[in-house]
């Protein structure tokens, strides 16, 4: 896609989210909306995918990880927006017997989906795993994760960067969506995470920093990130965002972490994300 | 008379460690993450014979248990390796999330289980943790009694497609059973037939029953002693149909009563077949420091607390 459209296809995606969380009269909107921009350009234009073939076990395809599944809202939309399910299934968000569960689930075989998130701080030890088989088995396609900041206060999550850095799992990108938002407020005073740079260089990973609401800078920082593979490091991109982005009654507040949108509100949200060319599902 | 008999006592182990070796032969996806236990948890032979699919974690269980789901989504077959206390209780959510309700074929090996880990003490004695296992929707429980049976029932679980809890011991036991028997999930064993009462038991405690039965043989009680290798899915056509016969019986596990055996076979009787029950097992207590036998002594899990638990059943049953 080219960089007008990515745009239009965020906008898309915070369309949909907002319409989805708005049915389900449930839902993380804020996250959802700040992590749009990030999810489409991944999805359409850096990974190494074919959904219409997945593969649960990812042999021969890039791989994804969401580990704050909070966050399920965009993943959902941008798996129908590239084909792994229908879009009108998009508006049975957390409905019983829904395969698009408040927070990701393989149990009922959502393609795309190959694990499941939601009690934090797990994802990027699956994706470890996963990134140790593709080595096992000669496959040099990526391993991709997706976490929160506050995420990082769980205590796995550096259990196993220490493990990425210390084993060279080199085929691994990991991306931290820094909203600096909690559902108790910034980061910076629930727990100060520091700096992230730092430490997560001390745990031997190669950092870079992106602007995760510029499609332009996400794309040239996500190529660059897959340039720097397979030499002995794994690869950090810390992602600075709004939460909210795209809503401007909904930008940094921690309430919108996991609050639905009434009425009013969602209408007022939408009206602020024009309509796009690839439609309301 | 007891009708088995050992020529050695062997730690169940070291049957795991033999079993991977067997597991891994047949099945190239079989690899093994260890935190820092290789030698403890018997996978040093392993470790050496296949260094590219063994992975020491470092002392990181829940990165373990995290990294063998993303392991087993990729289509391999991972074992986890360490002590019982940390393979469970350390990380239920690891494994509830990423194993059970991710479906991720995990095998969780869990040594160093019980009382008998012995002089450690209670920080290290797992005594609530088949019952942890068995309440997680999709987990099979398989916690074999001797060295032969877990060389088997390792070969067995890797085999099985789904998340297995295998539990096993650190002290050397009695290895009675036949070193071919193949091993499999979801069935228990009839010992030794007897119409007066049914001893259902599991781990360690399958021999002190065999050799309970004898005693009993003594006063003229006939006991049927089953091994119930197999905690989930619980053998349910094994348990009432010994239940109809006996018309009672007592469990014997080294496991906290709450959430384990006695419990599993009490839910099945009472929705099925409601008999006299007794229970024998670790009644809402922690462990201590000990040795082996010491400890089984004093929590009443040895041949006399056994016969004990069967005199009380029969005049229960008797009325």
């Amino acid at each position: 896609m080219q960089i007008e459209q990515l745009q239009q296809m965020s906008t898309q995606v915070r369309r949909d989210v907002i319409r989805m969380i708005h049915a389900a009269r449930s839902g993380h909107t804020g996250g959802s909306l700040g992590c749009a921009d990030f999810m489409c350009v991944l999805y359409f234009n850096v990974l190494e995918h074919d959904p219409a073939s997945f593969r649960q076990d990812g042999k021969g395809q890039d791989v994804f990880f969401l580990s704050n599944g909070h966050v399920a809202p965009v993943w959902y939309s941008v798996l129908a927006r590239t084909g792994y399910l229908p879009l009108n299934e998009l508006g049975t968000l957390r409905q019983l017997g829904s395969r698009l569960q408040g927070h990701p689930s393989i149990s009922r075989r959502l393609p795309g989906v190959r694990m499941a998130s939601g009690s934090l701080g797990q994802g990027l030890s699956n994706a470890i795993g996963m990134a140790l088989a593709k080595k096992m088995d000669g496959d040099s396609h990526l391993v991709y994760t997706l976490h929160g900041d506050g995420e990082l206060e769980e205590g796995q999550i550096w259990e196993a960067a220490m493990f990425a850095g210390a084993k060279h799992v080199d085929n691994l990108i990991s991306v931290v969506d820094c909203n600096g938002i909690q559902i108790d407020g910034f980061t910076k005073d629930v727990m100060d995470l520091g700096d992230l740079r730092a430490k997560f260089e001390a745990f031997g990973w190669q950092v870079l920093e992106m602007k995760g609401n510029d499609v332009e800078d996400v794309e040239k920082t996500l190529l660059r990130a897959k340039s720097m593979t397979g030499n002995g490091k794994p690869v950090m991109v810390l992602m600075r965002t709004e939460m909210g982005h795209g809503v401007d009654f909904m930008r940094n507040l921690a309430k919108w972490h996991g609050t639905a949108p009434d009425d009013a509100q969602a209408e007022a949200a939408l009206a602020q994300l024009p309509a796009t060319p690839y439609g309301d599902y | 008379m007891n009708p088995y008999s050992f020529a050695e006592k062997k730690d169940t182990r070291s049957g795991f460690g033999a079993g991977l070796m067997l597991a891994a032969k047949e099945l190239p996806q079989v690899v093994a993450l260890c935190a820092d236990l290789t030698g403890s948890v018997k996978m040093d032979a392993f470790a050496k014979e296949y260094p590219d699919r063994f992975f020491q974690v470092g002392i990181a269980e829940a990165n373990m248990i995290g990294i063998a789901a993303g392991m087993a989504v990729a289509g391999k077959i991972p074992f986890t390796g360490t002590f019982a206390e940390f393979s469970t209780g350390r990380v239920y959510d690891q494994i509830r999330q990423s194993v059970a309700y991710s479906r991720a074929n995990v095998k969780i090996y869990a040594p160093h289980s019980g009382l008998t880990v012995g002089e450690d003490g209670a920080t290290h004695q797992a005594l609530e943790d088949m019952g942890m296992m068995r309440m997680m929707p999709g987990m099979a429980v398989v916690h074999p009694c001797d060295y032969n049976q877990a060389v088997q029932a390792t070969l067995a679980v890797a085999r099985y497609q789904g998340p297995v809890y295998l539990r096993c011991g650190r002290p050397a036991v009695p290895n009675f059973t036949p070193a071919d028997a193949a091993f499999e999930i979801g069935k228990g064993q009839v010992l030794r037939q007897g119409e007066d009462l049914t001893m259902i038991a599991i781990g360690h405690l399958v021999w002190p029953a065999l050799e309970a039965a004898s005693a009993l043989d003594e006063q003229g009680i006939h006991a049927e002693v089953i091994n119930m290798a197999t905690l989930k899915p619980l053998d349910a056509d094994c348990v009432l149909a010994s239940a109809r016969k006996t018309g009672c019986v007592l469990t014997c596990e080294e496991h906290q009563l709450n959430g384990g055996l006695g419990d599993a076979v009490a839910q099945l009787l009472a929705l099925n077949f409601p008999v006299p029950m007794e229970m024998a097992g670790v009644e809402d207590r922690f462990g201590q420091s000990g040795k082996p036998q010491e400890l089984l002594d004093f929590y009443g899990l040895n041949v006399q607390g056994l016969v004990a638990k069967a005199g009380k059943l029969m005049q229960r049953k008797r009325g």
